[in-house]
């Protein structure tokens, strides 16, 4: 992975939870009433949401750190990379 | 409710108590230098960092806190949860790998790692102190709410407890035993809350009619105003029973107040029917009166079981498909059957008399399902369903300063200098997002699963998840009240040792220009801690009556507007100048505070003030203090960009 690629990740990865946060805000906000369906398994919509932000975080947080771990490995394999994360 | 003293629970928390001290005394032996006291020498594994992330922020807020508002309200308590993890996504992505790479023992190391300027050290240092001091109020009237039914000890003894043991913990060896001490309540905190959720998912609901304590809730009627005496008369229960006329203070209220044949005096809620009629469904009292005598339901309170106490409350009124039991429940049937059922929630209403004498008034809410799971029933978040802008302010900028507040937190800051490199802090924050998110999913089980577990105090919402922990075993009561007591002693640790850092460091190192060696920096953090572990006692006896997670808010509001404008723009924004950066401090760090205290929030609840008095439209200052921060920065930093080449100011 290029360094200006390990540097843009983590912004990309940022802007896709803020994506999801604004998106529960907003609906909460503007389309209360949408909290209240039950798409699934009979849980409404305010909970599926809820729990999928969590889910949502570790799961960025994971390829944040497999990615951060392949450019480690790629800096320590060829040392005039350098320190990715500087 | 009177809580006696349980021996198993007394002897688990002396137990979790003493093994916390021993372990801080027997790390102790390896913290001799000012590196090893601030940050450990860098030296703790990425995962047992990660755990202490958990232990450092799952504070008396979250765990007390949270299930509370859950367990009385429903949903909403639960956004607290989304924020406070949201909040780790800035930390993550934003703020972890430049925060090891810039500081090394505080987070005022960090901003002023480009500029080597007494103003920032200095202002960032008076930051750290001013939020820290927020966020330990209360974690200190948490302890003292958990002490009290656990322990029976009143309010402050519990708040002097737990200051005297952290202050122990930090003065002992700082950061090493300090991480430990967080590690190991991160780790038990999360285990005995899955099995706790483990265990309310395997009773599932059952329908009752009033709470664990086996008093049925009566309900009267129907009656209407002009035969409600008659009525009363031709009934077998209630023929001696007579109706309190009204005075001026309850003439305007939903209730009616009869007097029972031995003479106490309880009250009924009103529910209206169609064509005037109407039932009385049974209400819970408790009254001060102006010679400080304080009655229940109508007779003196009692101190021992049997005597007159208020009812433990919380119960599920009807089941889907008219069932009286569901038995054990999965993850998902357990949302899906309390959609379909009927929760009894209730709700408070004061009522003050002419002669002094106050009465607080808990009445029964019959509530759906559907609404209890719907965002949005909670005072604070009117603004969800409100059509009012200015209350849609109020809780965006509530959940802005929820996202951006976690990242700017001082305590949570100065963990990141406890491990050896970037990729550890990076490690140990996917460590943190991992067990905290586990946990906040688990608070929605455990708060709802408190709300109809008929255990719930009406005047504590605090001791919600203990209560229902005792409702199962009691030996799980044991265990829980003993990792919440240690849950506050984690989060103060931290808080202390943050703000020593922040006064040895920054304020005395800095400001003052005291030379120390390495011996006396240690020796100076450990006075400070004491000197704040005091301060925090005081304070925490003082803001007794505080609501936790309103307090809480409170430091994240300051921490977002103060702290976080700097770190991002440090890091993000070339032409940052240190002015702009002491600017952007001071104006988030005032304003926020100057907000606060202005605003209707802190008029009714500290000042005792009407609302209308507040001088500023809404609560939550952050969506118009962090900006604020950002603006006054990028302003500053203009003006004061260096003359000579504005390229070599970036670097």
């Amino acid at each position: 992975m290029s360094e200006s690629r390990t540097h843009r990740l983590p912004l990309v990865l940022f802007g896709i939870y803020l994506l999801l946060y604004g998106g529960f805000i907003a609906i909460n906000l503007y389309a209360t009433d949408l909290m209240e369906l039950t798409p699934f398994a009979g849980v409404n919509l305010a909970i599926w949401y809820g729990f999928g932000l969590i889910i949502a975080a570790v799961l960025l947080a994971f390829i944040y750190g497999v990615a951060g771990s392949k450019a480690n490995d790629a800096s320590d394999a060829d040392p005039e990379n350098g320190e990715v994360s500087q | 409710m009177i809580y006696e003293p349980s021996v198993l629970a007394v002897l688990v928390f002396f137990v979790f108590v003493g093994i916390t001290l021993g372990l801080s005394f027997w790390l102790g032996r390896k913290a001799r230098t000012s590196e090893g006291y601030f940050s450990a020498h860098g030296q703790i594994p990425w995962f047992i960092n990660g755990v202490a992330f958990a232990g450092d922020y799952l504070s008396a807020a979250s765990f007390l806190g949270i299930c509370g508002m859950i367990a009385f309200y429903g949903y909403d308590g639960f956004l607290y949860s989304i924020g406070y993890l949201a909040g780790w996504i800035v930390a993550l992505f934003i703020v972890a790998e430049p925060m090891k790479r810039l500081g090394k023992f505080t987070f005022a190391d960090a901003l002023n790692a480009r500029f080597d300027s007494p103003g920032i050290q200095t202002a960032a240092g008076l930051s750290t102190l001013v939020v820290s001091v927020f966020y330990l109020i209360p974690q200190m009237v948490g302890a003292g709410a958990l002490v009290t039914p656990l322990l029976g000890f009143p309010q402050w003894v519990g708040v002097v407890l737990v200051g005297v043991t952290v202050i122990l913990i930090v003065v002992t060896a700082g950061m090493v035993s300090t991480t430990w001490v967080q590690f190991l309540k991160g780790s038990l905190l999360v285990i005995f809350s899955a099995i706790l959720t483990l265990m309310l998912l395997a009773r599932g609901f059952e329908t009752a009619e009033g709470g664990a304590d086996g008093h049925k809730l009566r309900t009267l009627g129907p009656f209407t105003t002009e035969t409600l005496a008659e009525k009363l008369a031709q009934s077998e229960a209630t023929k001696q029973w007579s109706v309190v006329a009204a005075n001026s203070a309850w003439e305007k209220t939903p209730f009616v107040r009869l007097k029972d044949e031995e003479g106490a005096v309880t009250v009924w809620k009103k529910e209206e029917k169609q064509g005037g009629e109407f039932f009385l469904t049974e209400a819970q009292s408790l009254t001060k009166t102006p010679d400080g005598t304080i009655l229940v339901n109508g007779l003196v309170k009692g101190k021992k079981k049997g005597e007159p106490q208020l009812h433990p409350v919380g119960h599920v009124s009807k089941l889907p498909g008219g069932k009286k039991k569901t038995g054990p429940l999965g993850f998902l049937s357990f949302f899906s059957t309390l959609q379909e059922s009927e929760v009894v929630l209730w709700s408070k209403k004061v009522v003050k008399e002419k002669d002094d004498s106050v009465t607080t008034v808990y009445y029964q809410k019959p509530t759906p399902g559907s609404q209890v799971l719907r965002p949005g029933e909670h005072p604070r978040f009117k603004g969800i369903r409100s059509n009012d802008p200015i209350d849609k302010l109020n809780f965006l900028s509530l959940m802005l300063a929820l996202f951006c507040g976690t990242a700017s937190l001082p305590h949570i800051l100065i963990r990141y200098y406890t491990v050896k490199n970037e990729s550890a802090a990076r490690k140990s924050t996917i460590v943190g997002i991992v067990t905290i998110g586990f946990f906040y999913i688990l608070s929605l089980y455990m708060g709802l699963g408190a709300m109809t577990s008929g255990s719930i105090d009406v005047t504590n919402s605090n001791m919600a998840a203990p209560l229902l922990a005792r409702s199962i075993a009691e030996w799980l009561f044991a265990a829980i009240s003993a990792i919440a007591f240690t849950t506050v002693l984690g989060t103060v640790s931290g808080l202390i040792l943050a703000s020593a850092g922040a006064v040895t460091h920054d304020l005395m190192g800095q400001l003052l220009h005291v030379k120390m060696n390495d011996a006396e920096q240690v020796r100076v953090a450990k006075i400070s801690s004491v000197v704040v572990g005091v301060v925090a006692i005081i304070l925490g006896i003082l803001f007794k009556d505080m609501n936790v997670s309103y307090l809480v808010g409170w430091a994240f509001s300051v921490a977002a507007s103060a702290n976080l404008p700097s770190l991002i723009m440090l890091l993000f924004w070339k032409k940052t100048t240190r002015q702009g950066i002491i600017a952007a401090l001071v104006v988030g760090m005032v304003s926020s505070l100057g907000w606060i205290l202005l605003s209707e929030d802190t008029f009714t609840k500290v000042y005792g003030l009407d609302a209308e008095a507040a001088l500023v439209p809404f609560s939550q200052p952050g969506i118009v203090t962090i900006p604020l921060g950002f603006l006054v920065l990028i302003c500053v930093s203009l003006i004061t960009q260096p003359v000579s080449s504005s390229a070599a100011s970036s670097d």
